[in-house]
């Protein structure tokens, strides 16, 4: 047990050569890829690498895949290019993506996956016959696995289907048993990055706490990959009791990634995109196989299909919406329109998809159907089958409502929110800045897409992956596990390369305490001023400040209230209350450390949110109609805005700074869309 | 729908310094109420914050004494069903009632490999520190999942 108090933590100091912050996929992926790349650099380098993996939670079940999944959505397989996985991640996220970034997880992606495989991960096969079998009795009927020429379950171009309940656990086991136990500590919450004392523009270290014990740790690094997830819970949920907990990605994502690397000096890049998932209502369960697997239509209240209905809305976004499968915003968009017109509830009519599926099906295969329905849910989203439950709904009976959530904040699903990291140099990408507006980006920052270690961000040292790069999107669960791997390999590059430098913390270990535990000792300090635990003037609770933060984002940045509309007055609004939530922050309590774990989280949602309010702000478009639309901007501005928008932090100003760069395709879209249609 | 825990049932791990479901949970929801102070029941474990659950089943699925339990979330669903899993080492069996009493089992496999038995290195190859700044992990080479590509399509590269 810790030798600390509530009230005056112990302090574990501890020097590594690279600390992976987080246990989610991206981290499992690095953990495993890391320790056979140290080996060698052991055996041949004679450099003995000293690792660490820490996580807020168990590594077991924690990040996004926690609960399982019941696809895997990223397979590229042997029949597509990876360069037509780069054509859709682009079009989906409206013409703004690293093509080299997109390129590299796609041609790296099957790797991982072929590994799951092989650890234990069952995957549905389809048999030369055609019939589809689940991942065990696949084993069992001597079909073959993905890597000896398996034909894998499509549910779409790019997904597979999977029995993935214990998809985390499988994967956690292989990076545990690689890592060794030793290297893992689990319920630490790092909550700080700290910059190198002689060099502000490189990585030294990170802080944390215990969740478990009074002790606040610190770690020295030469290399760190932070890869703690996306950002949940900056807006308003739709579900405001019990039920803001069933967040659909997952409540525990609080932007720690993002706030931490933005207060490290990372260049952020396109903080203003968001994903806001249509999905089953209240219960968000997955609609992908409904609509691909089972071939139901979403329809208005009328029974009409809104994407035939209003396809015609598709061509005021020329060329996005001439490909062949639209942009998951402008399917949003056109759904939007009905509920807005009046015309809701949308449903997803489960019950003619299901009758047409039953009408060449034999009643064993019908069975066999029905319990596929029910696994995509219990799979992944038993929230879902909690709602299904509770409201006697049986999908061949009673079709369900779907609904587009509130937004959130990612960089590995269909969002691509994050930080800007150095890409692959095999694929073409630009190593100069030609943008017209390259005088504005600050003159510290690098120009072109790659500079010096994959995955590394513009900070020296601090590396990401998943939800933590921005501007790719659609690598998913697989995809965050390979870029986990590209990371680690550049890491104990960069490790070798620097192995005379010494890592020395711009901050004192008692600054950090201090500014770490305020919560704790403002709660111990003011406790006793009245009566109520929680209405007191010298503080405010980790839950209001959350509230706080909601509402204002759900009023003023486009959330749900208003339909996703903002503009340029009303984020002058938002940006003076997030200034004051922002010095409100400091006077968070935290009466016992699970208190502090919240305040912390909340804490990073604000900085999150501050940089998805201005970098919209700055974004004089509406570049994802059916996400969010500036109301006085309201066009995809390809002349003016066909550009990344990138940020950096300043930690000791508080300030944003948002500027251009130019965006250039290393594959060519146009095989992409139709000819445009005149009007 | 937050978990709830069974007073019947949890036995607060036997005494243990942290229960099952408090080491699983990825939320930090589950405390053992050890003297009884904050429940009312001494040695159970509780869900302290059933607003913020996610309904992710890790502490259902992991607690010894099938112990812990959803009531859907009260704001959102009607009262009356349940959906409760039973995971073995290789399978997830599950039980599903609906509020009209409707009842239904699925069982579905989770793993095709013994738990515990990754060897993740077996038969992996060594690694070059030649390749370190090469594309690709360590078993690029024999995973078969390497996809180089159509290297016409980078239309950029020279």
């Amino acid at each position: 047990m810790s030798k600390g108090t509530f009230g005056n933590p112990e302090i574990v100091q501890e020097e590594l050569d690279v600390l992976l912050i987080g246990g989610g996929m991206a981290c499992c992926g690095a953990g495993y890829e890391i320790m056979r790349w140290a080996e060698a650099a052991k055996a041949e380098n004679g450099i003995d690498l000293k690792i660490k993996m820490v996580d807020k939670a168990a590594v077991d079940r924690s990040g996004a895949v926690a609960q399982g999944l019941s696809a895997i959505n990223t397979y590229i397989g042997s029949e597509q290019d990876p360069a037509d996985y780069t054509r859709m991640v682009s079009n989906d996220l409206m013409g703004i993506t690293r093509d080299d970034l997109a390129y590299d997880v796609g041609r790296n992606v099957d790797d991982s996956v072929h590994m799951f495989e092989e650890w234990g991960l069952p995957i549905w096969k389809t048999d030369a016959a055609g019939v589809r079998h689940d991942g065990a009795d696949s084993l069992k009927e001597g079909l073959p696995t993905l890597k000896d020429g398996g034909k894998p379950v499509r549910s779409g171009k790019w997904q597979i289907m999977i029995n993935g309940e214990s998809y985390k656990n499988i994967v956690a086991e292989a990076a545990k048993k690689a890592m060794g136990m030793d290297r893992i500590e689990e319920r630490i919450f790092i909550v700080k990055l700290i910059n190198d004392k002689n060099d502000p523009l490189r990585i030294a270290g990170a802080v944390g706490f215990s969740v478990r014990n009074n002790t606040i740790h610190i770690y020295k690094a030469k290399a760190i990959l932070l890869a703690a997830g996306g950002c949940v819970n900056i807006f308003r949920p739709r579900s405001v009791g019990e039920g803001q907990g069933r967040a659909w990605y997952p409540v525990w994502n609080a932007g720690s990634t993002y706030a931490m690397a933005a207060e490290a000096g990372a260049e952020m890049t396109m903080m203003e995109n968001r994903f806001v998932p249509a999905r089953f209502k209240d219960g968000y369960g997955p609609v992908g196989a409904w609509f691909l697997l089972f071939k139901a239509k979403a329809t208005n209240a009328y029974g009409e299909d809104y994407m035939l209905k209003n396809k015609e809305m598709l061509n005021d976004y020329p060329p996005y919406g001439q490909a062949a499968v639209p942009a998951s915003c402008l399917r949003n968009h056109l759904m939007l329109k009905e509920m807005k017109e009046g015309r809701g509830p949308i449903w997803m009519d489960t019950v003619s998809a299901l009758a047409r599926l039953r009408e060449t099906l034999s009643p064993k295969e019908v069975k066999h159907l029905e319990a596929e329905a029910w696994e995509d849910f219990l799979d992944m989203c038993i929230g879902q089958c909690g709602i299904w439950v509770g409201e006697n709904i049986e999908p061949e009976k009673k079709n369900s409502e779907l609904m587009p959530t509130e937004p959130y904040l990612l960089g590995s699903h269909s969002g691509c929110c994050g930080i800007g990291v150095s890409g692959p140099t095999d694929v073409g990408a630009p190593t100069t800045e030609d943008h017209e507006d390259k005088a504005k980006i600050p003159a510290h920052l690098p120009q072109g897409w790659n500079w010096g270690y994959r995955s590394m961000t513009t900070v020296k040292g601090l590396f990401t992956a998943g939800d933590g790069v921005g501007a790719s999107g659609h690598k998913f669960s697989s995809g965050s596990h390979a870029e986990g791997r590209m990371a680690a390999k550049a890491m104990v590059k960069y490790v070798i390369d620097n192995k005379d430098w010494k890592p020395e913390l711009d901050t004192s270990a008692e600054q950090l305490v201090e500014d770490i535990y305020r919560p704790v000792r403002t709660f111990l300090e003011f406790k006793d001023y009245t009566t109520a635990i929680d209405v007191n003037p010298n503080y405010i609770t980790p839950k209001m400040l959350q509230m706080r933060l909601q509402k204002m984002m759900d009023e003023y940045v486009a959330g749900t209230s208003t339909y996703y509309n903002t503009n340029a007055h009303m984020l002058k609004v938002a940006e003076e209350k997030l200034e004051m939530l922002k010095e409100d922050s400091l006077k968070m309590r935290a009466k016992d450390l699970h208190e502090l774990l919240r305040a912390w989280e909340n804490y990073h949602r604000i900085i999150t949110a501050e940089a998805h309010m201005k970098h919209i702000q700055f974004r004089e478009e509406s570049r994802y109609p059916g996400f969010y639309y500036r109301t006085d901007f309201n066009l995809v501005d390809e002349k003016n805005w066909h550009c990344f928008v990138n940020s950096i932090y300043d930690k000791k100003t508080h300030k944003w700074n948002c500027f251009k760069r130019k965006h250039v395709d290393l594959v060519d879209k146009s095989k992409l869309f139709k000819p445009a249609v005149p009007h | 729908m937050p978990t709830f825990v069974r007073t019947d049932k949890c036995d607060g791990c036997k005494g243990q310094d942290k229960t099952a479901c408090m080491y699983i949970c990825p939320h930090d929801l589950m405390k053992l109420d050890k003297d009884g102070s904050e429940t009312g029941h001494a040695m159970r474990a509780f869900n302290q914050e059933p607003e913020q659950c996610w309904e992710c089943y890790s502490c259902v699925k992991i607690c010894p004494q099938n112990a812990i339990e959803a009531r859907h979330y009260a704001d959102i669903v009607p009262l009356g069903g349940s959906v409760q899993p039973l995971r073995g080492s290789d399978s997830i069996m599950w039980t599903i009632k609906f509020r009209n009493g409707t009842l239904k089992r699925f069982k579905f496999p989770t793993r095709t490999t013994a738990e515990g038995s990754i060897d993740p290195f077996k038969g992996k190859p060594m690694p070059k520190m030649s390749d370190i700044t090469n594309t690709g992990s360590f078993t690029k080479d024999m995973m078969g999942g390497f996809r180089l590509g159509n290297q016409a399509e980078l239309i950029r590269r020279k």
